[in-house]
């Protein structure tokens, strides 16, 4: 049953809403308006809001000058690379623990949350040092492996909570049927984890995207993703705000485009199934 | 149900995972450990010694050190407060009967998925350039000064900028936190002639705790090594206004080439992180039971 509420009191909580989600998303509206202005308008005084002359020509420069497209393939294959090989490993990992749990199933758990924990400046210069002397600093594939280990845990326990939900009567009716193991996945797992498998995939993969302090310290130019690429901007000479706005702009969209479909699955994800 | 083939079967799924874990926290751990008695240079790697200890009464007795411990205790302590404080009435509000609540929820997620080094840069820059600055222009309009934001208050600037990117996260699980609650029971409650504080503080509130202890453990841990948005804008400083704890670690490591006192200064780091993942485990465990 509805509760009643006031017209009154709808418009008010309506307009402070608004307000404070407007104010919340200025930043990012506002980058985006200033992607589309000559480099003489973003810094003019006062600032124009929507009358100002548009133009796409800082899209257009910030490919051409700076290779773009060479950082975000670069994001595009290390955020996607670890995220398929954190799946890998996860999903065989996160089906026993929920289908043929053990006396230490939730020790294994929580340990694997604590790795979690471990702040990556506490490991900088062991790993820092390992790569360069396997030649992995400035590598994708370096990238790849640090960041499929750092996201490990989250995909193992999202996962996992995932596949807590499949009612196990299910599985037994088709064991009753004679399915086997294989035919068991195929058949009746794989369909109902469908969704979960996504959301995990899509978190991670946004997670990946955004890292942005093994980046910085292990990539330099031929490896940089996007939030390297981005960070280049903050040099005094590199001051240019329409271009740094556009750069933004192609850096965040995709993203935050897949970011609105997880919200769901982010608050499960990132609280470890400790908030439903 | 799990038959001894199924067992067998668990077992060998689960250890690639373990292993791969195992070696990712121990290897790097034990290095640092070891790095952490040495005395090391990277820029003379010839010339090396065991220390002992050393490094840690070096690194703990360093005026930096204690700096850098304030520093990030303020950015923790106000980063929890600002998204806390502004993230419960923001999800309380959107839990209300509210026209074109979806659109206003995409807005108030949105900066969560801002990459730390664009939210760094479009805020130094675009927002908070004390000329041309957005901020600067609305400081006019009402008559005052614009502030210099990184140079007058540093820190303070890094803080907003954080926390900007954090209110999302605690206002969504907050505002998932709501939508659970009971809503017979608030029905109850108003039929009884309760207020709408009173209601407030005796069932929202109590039922809120869970969520905030979470958003408040979850935020720390990663607050704890905030290091991109410093990075990108005031690169520590000035002086080491700015330096948190993982920025020192990160100076003395790849900077100075320290590696002893890089080292001693990151399992310090370690210690305190795990001192909050302690609390947030048990928490976690207890919610496995149920």
């Amino acid at each position: 049953m509805a509760r009643k509420v006031t017209a009154r009191r709808v418009w008010v909580s309506t307009a402070a809403a608004w307000l404070f989600g407007f104010l919340i998303f200025l930043p990012i509206l506002w980058m985006v308006l200033t992607s589309f202005k000559t480099e003489l308008e973003a810094f003019s005084m006062p600032p124009k809001f929507l009358l100002f002359h548009w133009t796409t020509e800082n899209y257009a420069t910030v490919q051409e000058r700076s290779d773009y497209f060479h950082h975000a393939v670069n994001s595009l294959l290390i955020a996607g690379g670890s995220t398929l090989i954190a799946m890998i490993i996860a999903i065989p990992a996160a089906w026993s623990m929920a289908f043929a749990p053990t006396r230490r199933t939730k020790d294994i758990l929580l340990w694997m949350l604590s790795t979690k924990m471990m702040p990556s400046v506490g490991v900088l210069l062991p790993i820092y040092l390992i790569y360069r002397d396997f030649g992995l600093l400035d590598r994708r594939a370096g990238l790849v492996m640090i960041l499929c280990l750092g996201n490990l845990p989250i995909v193992i326990w999202m996962l996992f909570t995932y596949f807590k939900e499949i009612p196990k009567d299910i599985l037994e009716a088709a064991r009753m049927d004679g399915a086997t193991i294989g035919r068991e996945l195929v058949y009746v797992l794989t369909p109902m984890a469908i969704p979960g498998l996504a959301s995990t995939l899509l978190l991670n993969f946004i997670l990946a995207w955004n890292e942005a302090f093994w980046t910085l310290n292990l990539s330099t130019s031929d490896a940089a993703p996007l939030t390297v690429f981005i960070a280049s901007y903050s040099s005094p000479e590199g001051l240019f705000w329409a271009k740094l706005s556009a750069a933004s702009t192609l850096a965040i969209a995709p993203i935050i485009i897949l970011g609105w479909f997880t919200q769901r699955q982010l608050v499960r994800g990132l609280t470890f199934g400790a908030v439903k | 149900m799990a038959t001894q083939q199924t067992q067998v079967l668990g077992r060998a799924l689960l250890t690639p995972a373990v292993a791969l874990l195992f070696i990712w926290m121990i290897v790097p751990l034990a290095m640092t450990i070891y790095f952490s008695t040495l005395h090391y240079s990277l820029l003379d790697s010839e010339a090396w010694s065991f220390v002992g200890l050393e490094n840690f009464r070096y690194f703990l007795t360093d005026p930096a050190f204690l700096t850098a411990l304030r520093n990030t205790l303020v950015l923790v302590g106000s980063v929890l407060a600002i998204t806390i404080l502004l993230g419960t009435p923001l999800a309380l509000l959107l839990d209300q009967q509210v026209v074109g609540r979806s659109i206003i929820r995409l807005m108030v997620i949105a900066p969560f998925f801002v990459m730390p080094t664009v939210s760094a840069l479009v805020w130094k820059n675009l927002l908070m350039h004390p000329v041309s600055g957005l901020f600067a222009w609305v400081a006019t309009l009402v008559g005052t000064t614009p502030i210099d934001w990184f140079n007058d208050v540093p820190l303070f600037s890094v803080i907003l900028i954080v926390a900007w990117q954090w209110l999302p996260f605690a206002t969504l699980i907050l505002l998932t936190a709501l939508q659970s609650q009971d809503e017979e029971q608030k029905e109850a409650a108003e039929m009884d002639g309760a207020s709408a504080l009173s209601t407030f503080i005796y069932l929202t509130l109590p039922h809120l705790a869970r969520p905030i202890t979470v958003v408040i453990l979850i935020e720390t841990i990663f607050l704890l090594t905030v290091f991109a948005e410093i990075f990108v804008t005031t690169g520590g400083g000035p002086g080491l206004a700015t330096t948190n704890i993982a920025f020192l670690i990160y100076t003395q490591a790849l900077v100075q080439y320290d590696v002893g006192n890089a080292s001693a200064g990151g399992l310090v780091a370690v210690v305190i992180a795990n001192i909050v993942a302690f609390f947030l485990v048990r928490i976690v465990g207890r919610n496995l039971e149920a």
